[in-house]
């Protein structure tokens, strides 16, 4: 089970810089001058890209984490935290 | 241990529950209301005013919450958890009553949208602020075996909160027509003008509570944290588990949460086309029948854990969406509505003629194009409008059809292939109805599987010290981020991959499925049966 979370760590570690790459397009694709909806607009996509950066970083953190092994064995009490 | 009695920890339940009961109630009133304030405050063709709405929807969701959840957790574990849900609990009450103050855009222009941001993101950090507030202090008077079935109240909030807010909108909106309703200083502001009074009882019982028994024990002893902010994200013994907590649980829970409760109302009233007021019925309906089982799975996790009761939750949702939307489309299909001749025979079809625009086409020659509205009813109680846009041939010259015309119209050779019809307003039969409620239920059991146990799992994941910032930061990201995605990204699927209707399911399925797998190799299944250190 640990070595399984070890391997699965690197796919989210991939996978983070997949997701703000597919959001980035998404803003590029659907921005745009004429539209209407919340998608055509760049202010939601500005925030969403500013606040789901972080998150995949801490997505890549989380990855970088299993595949060191720091989830092999959680915490049984707060003294170990 | 310092577990309060049964007594004690009744009013110690009742009175956090109320008090994040009124901030959902506050918070939600707002996003339901959305339409008229925008009208209101927000009116089209005006680009700042414009700016200002996107800001007010997304900032006070996105940004502000998990913000709050920083500010106040911090403020939480450093002078008690007592006076920071208070000071919540005033900040949303002050706002949302403000909200209902503020004058239209009419009338002090674009100060209006100004005002209602600024009071829209004072929400979105109170709201940041109240959760984890809450929670903790349940967790922290419960009795270990106790503590899923206790903290399981708090989760019934959010969803009460919603019913509340339904609820009260529908009682305002029935008892006026739709021009006072909507009106610069009509009924829509009730609801905002009634938090006052629920916030002031609120706070009323609130400062008659005592703090937190292992809050007390820790400031007692002198070990609370001087930096909660650095002990929670600085170190990487606990920063992990924040990581855990989010991708492992919250953020799964948070679209299951979303999709069950908001997004199914939005597709059956925009998508599936739903009359609005029966559409609230089905929800208020699924909710309420629902609602108990907070308290079911809370308990129960009590029993046999946390983890794999969450975890149900969002596998369920990841494997019946697809389902439940779908039969959603096909049950209220006016065109197989229509194919059942049986019914159509004793039907009542009126038909209204709006208007008719001649229009000179490319070719010099003269159409007509024929706008009118027919009110389908069929015996077993279904029912639904359509809006047509007929445009005839530039050789008719037949029968005289005028504005105001009723009865059925033969229109006949005279219709070009080009014919727009829209239905909508469906009202169901009486048991297609109780078939949705059914669907929309089931979908809200999967809200409280996945949702009624993560307060005890947060609790039971961090310190005391640095309890009230660890577990909110997560919980506002995986539930306001994540979940509160859920209608932007379903639009933003939708116009990618316009011929799938529900396309804007993966974005649901796929993030509850990631957290599931996530869950199920990474969590561990044990109660932490001492959470006093």
């Amino acid at each position: 089970m640990n070595q399984l979370k070890r391997l699965m760590g690197i796919i989210w570690m991939v996978l983070a810089p997949v997701v703000i790459y597919f959001l980035v397009m998404g803003a590029v694709h659907n921005i745009t001058s004429t539209g209407t909806k919340d998608i055509n607009k760049p202010v939601p996509w500005i925030i969403i890209i500013a606040i789901f950066t972080p998150i995949a970083i801490g997505l890549m953190i989380f990855g970088y984490y299993s595949f060191k092994g720091e989830y092999d064995k959680l915490p049984e009490s707060s003294d170990e935290l | 241990m310092l577990s309060t009695s049964s007594k004690g920890i009744g009013k110690v339940i009742f009175s956090s529950s109320l008090g994040t009961l009124i901030e959902w109630y506050d918070f939600y009133i707002f996003g339901m209301l959305a339409k008229t304030i925008s009208a209101e405050f927000f009116p089209e063709g005006n680009d700042t005013a414009a700016l200002l709405s996107t800001l007010a929807i997304f900032a006070a969701g996105f940004l502000v919450r998990p913000f709050g959840a920083l500010v106040f957790g911090r403020l939480g574990d450093m002078i008690g958890r007592k006076s920071t849900f208070l000071l919540t609990l005033v900040l949303m009450g002050g706002s949302t009553f403000l909200i209902g103050l503020v004058p239209g855009y009419k009338t002090i222009g674009i100060a209006a949208p100004l005002l209602v941001l600024l009071l829209r993101l004072v929400q979105g950090l109170a709201l940041g602020g109240e959760y984890g507030g809450a929670a903790t202090y349940v967790a922290e008077h419960s009795p270990v075996n106790k503590r899923g079935y206790y903290t399981s109240w708090i989760q019934t909030t959010a969803t009460l909160g919603l019913f509340v807010a339904l609820g009260v909108i529908m009682a305002v909106k029935s008892n006026m027509s739709d021009a006072a309703f909507t009106a610069e200083w009509g009924g829509w502001r009730y609801p905002f003008w009634i938090s006052v009074l629920l916030v002031g009882v609120s706070i009323y019982i609130r400062l008659k509570m005592s703090e937190s028994p292992l809050y007390t024990k820790l400031k007692t002893e002198g070990k609370t944290s001087i930096n909660p902010l650095k002990e929670s994200f600085g170190h990487k013994a606990n920063f992990k588990m924040v990581l855990l907590a989010l991708f492992g649980a919250v953020m799964g829970q948070g679209v299951i949460w979303y999709t069950g409760q908001f997004y199914a109302q939005s597709f059956l009233e925009n998508t599936v086309k739903i009359e609005f007021m029966q559409n609230r019925e089905i929800l208020l309906w699924g909710i309420g029948l629902a609602t108990p089982f907070f308290l079911v799975f809370g308990a129960l996790s009590d029993r046999i854990g946390r983890k794999w009761i969450m975890l149900s939750g969002m596998l369920l949702g990841v494997i019946f969406y697809r389902p439940i939307f779908s039969s959603f489309l096909k049950n209220a299909d006016t065109k197989e509505w229509r194919k059942e001749s049986k019914l159509i025979a004793d039907a009542a079809i009126t038909t209204t003629i709006v208007k008719i625009d001649t229009i000179i086409n490319l070719a010099g020659l003269n159409e007509k194009v024929v706008h009118s509205k027919t009110n389908w009813a069929l015996t077993d109680g279904r029912q639904w409008k359509q809006t047509s846009a007929d445009t005839l041939l530039s050789s008719y010259s037949g029968r005289a059809v005028e504005v105001g015309n009723t009865g059925n119209i033969e229109l006949g050779s005279g219709v070009k292939s080009d014919t727009h019809r829209i239905d909508s307003d469906k009202i169901l039969s009486t048991s297609l109805k109780w078939k949705f409620i059914f669907l929309v239920w089931s979908m809200i059991i999967f809200v409280t599987m996945a949702y009624a146990p993560i307060a005890a799992f947060l609790v039971e994941l961090f310190p005391t010290k640095i309890r009230y910032t660890s577990m909110s930061l997560p919980y506002h990201i995986g539930n306001g981020v994540f979940g509160g995605l859920v209608p932007f990204i379903a639009t933003l699927l939708s116009t990618s991959f316009a011929n799938d209707p529900l396309v804007g399911l993966w974005y649901p399925i796929g993030v509850a499925g990631l957290s599931f797998i996530i869950g199920v190799f990474y969590l561990r299944n044990k109660k932490d049966k001492n959470i006093n250190d």
